[in-house]
């Protein structure tokens, strides 16, 4: 099926803390759907919207926000009551791989790599001492650690934490973006990305991302200003980390019930091993995001692939 | 392989693009637009009084009789009626000048730019009230420029302060080449120096060889109506005096002027010319116009009354919201509220506390060159509504008591420094 005349709704925007992000990936998805030939609205996710579905019933949605509502599965759930078929995962599963920590345990349970966790709220802090808690989380996971907040994306309040005296610092940090962080053990290793897009024959990872901070720490300004991070698109790994990486990042896409297109981030240790760190369901799309690298790196057309998703999702239905 | 760090010019980069960095802070404000947001973060003028058709027939008069003018390369110091309109401008605060001593410039950022350019070598040192204008701070650091802050109270900048930094330079070896300050309602601040201290500081200055760059953006802008005597009216010799209609008339036409010391303004009529060749003739051609047809005077009296009931309701909200132990300053014009939060809060670690509360300042630290100001927040009450202004105090209230509480379980002191930008762009409200 052609898809010439596909009008598709691009959400992109929010209220969330990752706004300018999303405006970047929706206004670089546009452009590449639309010399694809598709006719393209780009939009925001605001009070406008649902009017405008209504008056306007696109064909499919591609959703391009990052963060909050856009990847807890709040959105997806909207489009599901539109009616309107988009591409990504359902607000199901959304809902799941949107908390890491709840993301973190189904694969562990499956008997996937991931760093020693514990996912604690403030009011465990409040009530409990902070410094007795930061000294037993020290002393049960060790140092060094990473402390992030439970949700959302581009490293926004993580912090790595080297000596126990930073922590309260970090904990701060990660408690300006939610009420729960997680705090696990920093596992030294190969940063790396998977991608995994799925197609009529089946989830395939494509190649994955290494990136090399500058800085050392892939921090929000690493991630989004250019010429700060060193990108190796296939990852320096030998064949056996590469494949445990895809390996991986496959299992992460069927096990969180991941549909179309998900990244998932991960630490190949000195082992070889690949130990998960979290999934985006609605991966960054700009020009230093990790999933077009991917993309080209395969040969493909970031375009291309969203109208081959688009089609797939309206053959679904919804 | 050597993998692609996305930027293929980065080993080419001056030295001076060493901040120009993504920042997590400057990315919050991306939602300061959005309407569910109050935003008290911009400092963009509230336009809505502005007689529009009125200014629309002038303007489209411009084209009609004068474009082949209007639309043409100008000169490199500006177009003479404007530069004489100007000069009238500034007598209401003093100063008596000659139309050849003005340069008109791209907003006065570019003759902040400009006068950076010529008198600043990197290293060079650049005094600026504590806190300063981001703006400010922005154009000295691109020229390496290094900046000692130089503290204030309520009656503006210090002397003995001024005193005590020029000498600490130059005991360290390092010279000190410009005072810049913003004597009237003061950015961020909104402390205006007093008449008594602006001679104190002029000759401060002057015997110790450091020339004053006096920036008066908002000097027309006091609530009382009386206007305040320029450090430039009473020394034409050294002080390069900064002028602006963007928050007077209108900001998106970039018109503002320096008043420069005949030599000083030689080097920058030719600056001005190597950077836009001139600045454009159309829009300082609509600016004067405006001065001549319309009453412009009374516009600034609209804009005092809107900006002193919106400064009202903030103090208001201020005074019945913030908890104990917060301080601001009352200004007397402009458009900004200092505000000190009680120890050990962090204005910038709570913001993305501020924007899930949806309402949106600016970090103090954004006003220091060297990282101080974590405890501060400047709030702008220009754009917002009234009602919108105590709303967005109510919420900071209850972004405070959260963060409080974080404070409280893991004690104070847990600042982190912050790297980057940490102020909006100029088009956010």
């Amino acid at each position: 099926m052609t898809s010439e005349a596909r009008h598709v709704l691009v959400l992109a925007g929010g209220l969330t803390h990752e706004r300018e992000v999303s405006l970047r990936s929706g206004s670089r998805i546009t452009e590449a759907l639309r010399s694809e030939g598709l006719e393209v609205s780009l939009r925001d996710a605001d009070a406008a919207l649902l009017p405008w579905i209504a008056e306007h019933r696109p064909d499919a949605a591609v959703i391009a926000l990052h963060g909050g509502r856009g990847e807890n599965g709040a959105v997806q759930a909207v489009l599901e009551m539109t009616g309107i078929p988009y591409v990504g995962t359902d607000s199901w599963n959304c809902r799941l791989a949107w908390n890491k920590p709840t993301a973190k345990q189904l694969l562990q349970r499956q008997g996937l790599a991931t760093a020693t966790w514990y996912t604690l709220a403030h009011d465990t802090f409040r009530d409990l001492g902070a410094n007795a808690l930061v000294d037993a989380l020290a002393g049960s996971l060790g140092l060094p650690l990473m402390v992030k907040p439970i949700n959302g994306g581009s490293a926004l309040g993580s912090s790595a934490v080297h000596e126990t005296a930073d922590m309260p610092s970090a904990l701060v940090g990660a408690f300006a973006y939610g009420d729960v962080v997680l705090v696990e053990r920093f596992i030294t290793g190969t940063e790396v990305s998977v991608t995994v897009l799925e197609g009529p024959d089946g989830p395939r990872a494509l190649p994955a991302v290494e990136v090399v901070p500058a800085s050392g720490v892939f921090d929000y300004e690493a991630r989004y200003t250019a010429g700060s991070t060193t990108y190796h698109t296939p990852a320096r790994l030998d064949e056996q980390a590469t494949g445990n990486a895809a390996d991986l990042a496959l299992a992460a896409h069927r096990i969180l019930g991941l549909r179309d297109i998900s990244r998932t981030d991960a630490i190949v240790d000195e082992h070889g091993v690949a130990q998960f760190l979290e999934v985006a369901v609605s991966p960054g799309l700009t020009e230093t995001s990790m999933l077009p690298m991917a993309v080209g790196a395969s040969g493909l057309h970031l375009g291309r692939v969203y109208a081959d998703l688009i089609e797939q999702a309206i053959a679904r239905g919804r | 392989m050597p993998g692609t760090s996305l930027d293929q010019h980065r080993d080419r980069y001056a030295q001076r693009t060493e901040g120009m960095r993504a920042s997590a802070i400057r990315a919050l404000f991306a939602v300061a637009n959005r309407p569910e947001v109050v935003s008290l973060a911009g400092g963009m003028p509230y336009l809505q009084s502005l007689p529009l058709d009125g200014l629309a027939e002038e303007f489209g008069q411009l084209v009609a009789k004068d474009g082949l003018v209007a639309l043409q390369y100008g000169s490199g110091q500006g177009i003479p009626e404007l530069r004489e309109q100007i000069c009238q401008v500034m007598a209401l605060e003093g100063i008596k000048a000659h139309p050849d001593d003005v340069v008109v410039t791209v907003g006065s950022q570019m003759a902040l730019d400009l006068t950076t350019r010529i008198f600043c070598d990197p290293g060079d040192v650049i005094l600026a009230e504590a806190p300063s204008y981001v703006g400010a701070l922005g154009t000295f650091s691109a020229y390496q420029a290094q900046v000692v802050h130089v503290a204030m109270d309520d009656d503006g900048l210090i002397p003995e302060a001024l005193v005590a930094a020029i000498e600490q330079c130059r005991a360290a070896g390092r010279r000190v080449k410009l005072l810049y300050t913003i004597p009237n309602f003061q950015n961020p601040a909104g402390v205006t120096l007093s008449e008594a201290r602006r001679p104190v500081i002029a000759e401060i200055c002057r015997s110790a060889g450091v020339t004053v760059l006096e920036d008066n953006p908002y000097g027309l802008l006091g609530f009382d109506s009386t206007m305040r005597r320029a450090i430039r009216a009473d020394d034409p010799d050294n002080v390069i005096y900064l002028g602006s209609f963007s928050k007077t008339f209108a900001p998106g036409l970039r018109v503002g002027w320096a008043l420069a010391p005949h030599a000083v303004r030689e080097k920058l009529v030719l600056a001005n010319e190597s950077t836009t060749l001139n600045p454009p003739v159309f829009n300082q051609m609509a600016i004067s116009r405006y001065l001549a047809t319309f009453d412009w005077q009374s516009q600034i009296k609209a804009y005092r009354q809107t900006y002193l009931e919106r400064r009202d309701a903030m103090l208001g909200a201020l005074a019945a919201h913030m908890p104990e132990g917060t301080t601001w300053t009352v200004p007397d014009g402009g458009f900004y509220v200092w505000v000190t939060l009680p120890e050990g809060f962090d204005s910038a670690a709570m913001l993305p506390r501020a924007v899930s509360a949806r309402v949106a300042y600016v970090p103090g630290t954004a006003f220091y060159a060297d990282q101080l100001g974590s405890r501060q927040l400047r709030l702008s009450y220009c754009f917002p509504t009234p009602e919108r202004i105590v709303e967005g105090v109510r919420r900071l209230a209850g972004v405070l008591d959260g963060e409080l509480e974080v404070m409280r379980t893991f004690g104070t002191g847990a600042t982190r420094a912050v790297r980057g930008p940490q102020s909006p762009s100029p088009d956010t409200a």
